[in-house]
């Protein structure tokens, strides 16, 4: 697989595809941080994606994004240097220049603002994430569960407001302190996070996620232009496996603590005639079971995609008769390990007797057999 | 007192006679270039058909995709002003950002961003700066510009700041017409912008068309007041669609629904309505078309218009079959060619229509050519089309229940009594479908906003919404008696602090007088 050394403006829709998917169901709408990317290419700025191999130990790298309720960053978009103003206040309370930005989570919308972001700085994105997928909070990334502590961080308003986070006593502090700051500046800021070492992002971040979005998002736009089935073409991209085409014939939802927490019922069409499936979601999907037994679930990925075009389907617009197909991709080993698993595994969204097993990949398959 | 409805399609013009909820009759005539004539010509042969005197005539409805089409084919757009209240915020993405470069050539382009707009709490971001707004009526005087769009931050949850701006803005511009993105739009602020500007570029051609209206009715002798359809099928007065055009945009598809629901009594249903080319299949709920959950496009540009969730396919009564191919089944059709194409018109070509009637579905022309291709073959075929049939119904149907499957449009006589396990009603007069759809329009009033419950209850915020959604039917002429809730639906804000929620609240009545 080629590496984006750089990102152009035909890129971003590959990217807002593939980051969709690797979303499964969550992480937020990339549609209006994909339109940001392209008025910073229009205005001749560069997106440049360094791999993680080429950082430099010593590399001070930053995690952004946006910070607030997703209905309202629809409707108050940000000014627009919100992160970059974030970035230079960290560099101003550190001392220190920031070398390259990181998205905390490449499924959904926080894919997009690193890269904007680190073509205003005019500095490199880092081909890599925090999650390799979509979590519903801030300490739920490799670089929390792997001991970094984010303070100093900064956050940035559109009306010229900046927040210095000097020291939080724990992540879950940042995360609560920075919630009701935001709610104060409009429900819409940009956040910067303490900087890390590129000795520790090498070791810790999920490499090369934002190549993966691309290419995964390339795979099925080739397949829907060629006629062929950008299912399978998901499958073979991801080294997934397909869990079942079926029919929604339920659908319960509701809020609870601010997630979107529900199930879906599904009856299975095709090879699956005969099967029952059910999927149990927290803004993002997480627990598949086949007749009533659990098969998958999280940190690896459920993915549900729309069966005829291969999008992706988010939980806010699942509804009853929808037919799809739904995929299950590994996660990385990042996320897991025993560490890893009492922040992002099944008892730390609620299900403490569920117990993961790994979905192996097909050389662990091969090596199996 | 009788309706009259009128459907202006892009082929024919129809028109229905209804007396209270009894379809008298209906008339089909060709669509003309210049619009007025086609309607002249079904006013005047309805009239005369069911002969009824004109001042028995209370209200006639017309449902029409001019507008739409204006806005696809790029045609009669006016150079449109952009107006956004927001700085410092959403300075990013300007006005029309998204948009294909043809269609934002052909309004101008011409966008100012000024101060001003509100948090989602209704706090300002900043105050509204009277000479900024002075420097730009002088900007937009100066291209000769005379319609523009103002669009604020959170103005559907508080509108005062549009309002303003539009006061200061006219005060030097007096001959300028102004549209405000709350009164067309909801939350969402670029396809809410994006709404108010091709409504802004489209007044022109509505003050006209509504004028056309209008003297088509005289013409034929009328003198009771015209409605128009918008997009949920619901009425507005056509002095009202004169400033606000955009909202007729897909009424034509709401209007075919709301017709197969009526003329068959089922106010839970799916309808299929087969044309020549495709197939369009949606969702029908206590009368109403479901709507889309997503946004949706209308010439390439983003809008969120509350859109009947309309899924279409490829197959139609001329849809060519290629029993040999992999995938015999069109997509490619002889559309209206079908009369001198098809086999049983004579032609070489097999089409979907041949093989309902080579297996007896249908009796239309002559029989012998498509039976004689066997009935192995032609069952084959038919097991393909009834299969994207039962899809199109499966990928739209809202519930387990056992509802019925409305069939009409011309192409309907490939469908059998049976879609699945759903039953399949075909109403008469399904060709009419569409008028009949305008001709039963209510009135409604909508409200869509966010609600702090800080010092109210849910309850109380549901019924403040109810209210203002009743007044604003009222005020477009429902009867206040037979006003009733719609669609009610409340989301509590994600990752917001616990107490706000969004209210989207319809209301529907019935016309009065």
């Amino acid at each position: 697989m080629a590496s984006l050394t750089q990102v152009l403006d035909a890129d971003l829709d590959a990217i807002e595809v593939g980051s969709g998917i690797l979303g499964t169901g969550g992480g937020g709408n990339p549609y209006i941080g994909k339109l940001r990317c392209r008025e910073e290419l229009r205005k001749g700025r560069r997106i440049d994606v360094i791999p993680l191999a080429e950082l430099d130990d010593d590399a001070l790298v930053v995690s952004l994004g946006g910070i607030g309720a997703p209905v309202v960053g629809v409707e108050k978009i940000e000014q627009g240097e919100e992160c970059l103003r974030a970035l230079r206040a960290l560099e101003q309370e550190l001392g220190h220049k920031i070398d390259a930005t990181i998205s905390s989570e490449i499924g959904g919308a926080n894919s997009m603002e690193p890269m904007l972001t680190a073509a205003q700085a005019g500095i490199p994105v880092v081909d890599g994430d925090g999650m390799g997928r979509a979590f519903p909070e801030m300490q739920m990334c490799t670089w929390s569960i792997y001991g970094h502590q984010s303070f100093p961080s900064a956050m940035a308003d559109e009306k010229g407001n900046i927040v210095i986070f000097r020291q939080t006593a724990s992540e879950v502090w940042l995360e609560r302190l920075a919630r009701s700051c935001v709610v104060t500046m409009g429900a819409a800021a940009g956040i910067a996070l303490a900087p890390m070492r590129g000795s520790f992002i090498k070791q810790f971040a999920i490499p090369d996620t934002l190549t993966q979005a691309w290419s995964l998002g390339k795979a099925v736009f080739e397949a829907q232009a060629e006629n062929r089935d950008p299912i399978a073409a998901i499958l073979e991209h991801e080294d997934g496996r397909l869990l079942m085409t079926a029919k929604i014939v339920d659908l319960k939802r509701h809020l609870k603590g601010g997630f979107a927490v529900g199930e879906v019922k599904l009856e299975g069409f095709g090879n699956f005639a005969g099967e029952t499936g059910l999927i149990d979601l927290q803004n993002e999907f997480l627990v598949f079971r086949r007749n009533g037994e659990m098969e998958i679930c999280v940190p690896d990925l459920i993915v549900v995609l729309d069966s005829d075009t291969g999008l992706p389907i988010t939980t806010e617009v699942l509804r009853y008769g929808q037919r799809v197909a739904i995929l299950a991709l590994p996660c990385h080993d990042l996320l897991r390990s025993e560490q890893a698993l009492e922040v992002i595994g099944p008892a730390a969204f609620g299900y403490p007797d569920l117990t993961y097993s790994p979905l192996p990949r097909t050389s662990e398959r091969e090596a199996a057999q | 007192m009788y309706r009259i409805g009128i459907d202006v399609g892009g082929t024919n013009t129809d028109a229905v006679i209804m007396d209270g909820e009894k379809l008298i009759l209906g008339v089909k005539s060709p669509t003309t270039q210049d619009v007025t004539s086609g309607i002249v010509a079904s006013l005047t042969q309805v009239l005369a058909d069911s002969e009824i005197a004109t001042d028995q005539i209370g209200a006639v409805m017309i449902g029409t995709t001019h507008f739409t089409n204006a806005v696809v084919e790029r045609r009669r757009l006016s150079k449109t002003a952009a107006v956004r209240l927001c700085l410092p915020a959403a300075e990013c993405l300007p006005p029309m950002v998204d948009w294909p470069d043809d269609i934002r050539e052909t309004v101008g382009g011409h966008y100012w961003m000024a101060k001003g707009g509100n948090e989602f709490d209704g706090r300002e971001i900043s105050a509204l700066d009277e000479d900024e707004l002075k420097g730009i009526a002088e900007a937009i005087g100066k291209q000769s510009i005379d319609t523009i769009a103002i669009c604020s931050v959170f103005s559907p949850v508080n509108d005062e700041m549009e309002r303003k701006a539009r006061d200061i803005l006219a005060a030097r511009l007096p001959d300028a017409n102004f549209t405000l993105s709350s009164e067309i739009g909801r939350l969402g602020i670029l396809e809410r912008e994006n709404a108010a500007i091709m409504n802004a570029s489209l007044r022109a051609l509505s003050a006209e068309t509504v004028e056309a209206f209008g003297k088509a009715l005289e013409s034929a002798g009328l003198s009771c007041p015209c409605f128009i359809t918008q997009n949920d099928g619901t009425l507005m007065s056509a002095e009202f669609v004169r400033a606000y055009p955009v909202l007729t945009f897909a009424s034509g598809p709401t209007n075919s629904m709301r017709g197969a629901s009526f003329l068959t009594g089922e106010e839970n249903a799916v309808v299929v309505d087969v044309g020549g080319t495709s197939t369009d299949v949606g969702s029908i709920i206590k009368g109403f078309p479901r709507q889309a959950s997503t946004s949706v496009d209308i010439g390439g540009v983003r809008t969120n218009f509350r859109m009947p969730d309309v899924f279409s396919f490829a197959l139609g009564g001329g849809t060519i079959i290629k029993p040999e191919e992999d995938q015999p089944i069109g997509p490619q059709s002889v559309g209206y060619r079908i009369h001198t194409e098809g086999l049983v018109f004579g032609g070489k070509t097999l089409t979907a229509t041949d093989v309902a009637v080579g297996l007896g579905m249908a009796d239309i022309g002559d029989r012998e050519p498509a039976g004689s291709l066997g009935k192995t073959l032609l069952s084959k075929m038919y097991a393909i089309m009834d299969e994207m049939i039962v899809n199109g119904v499966e990928r739209v149907r809202v519930s387990p229940d056992k509802i019925p499957v409305l069939a009409v449009g011309g192409g309907s006589i490939l469908m059998q009594d049976q879609v699945g396990e759903l039953p399949v009603i075909k109403p008469e007069n399904f060709a009419v479908a569409n008028a009949v759809g305008a001709a039963i329009g209510q009135i409604s009033g909508e409200v869509d906003r966010i609600f702090s419950l800080d010092k109210t209850s849910r309850d109380e915020a549901l019924e403040t919404a109810r209210e203002e959604a009743t007044q604003k039917a009222i005020a477009a002429g429902a009867k206040p008696d037979s006003i009733e809730v719609l669609d009610q639906e409340d989301v509590p804000l994600a990752y917001l602090p616990g107490n706000a929620t969004r209210i989207h609240l319809k209301v529907v009545g019935d016309l009065d007088g």
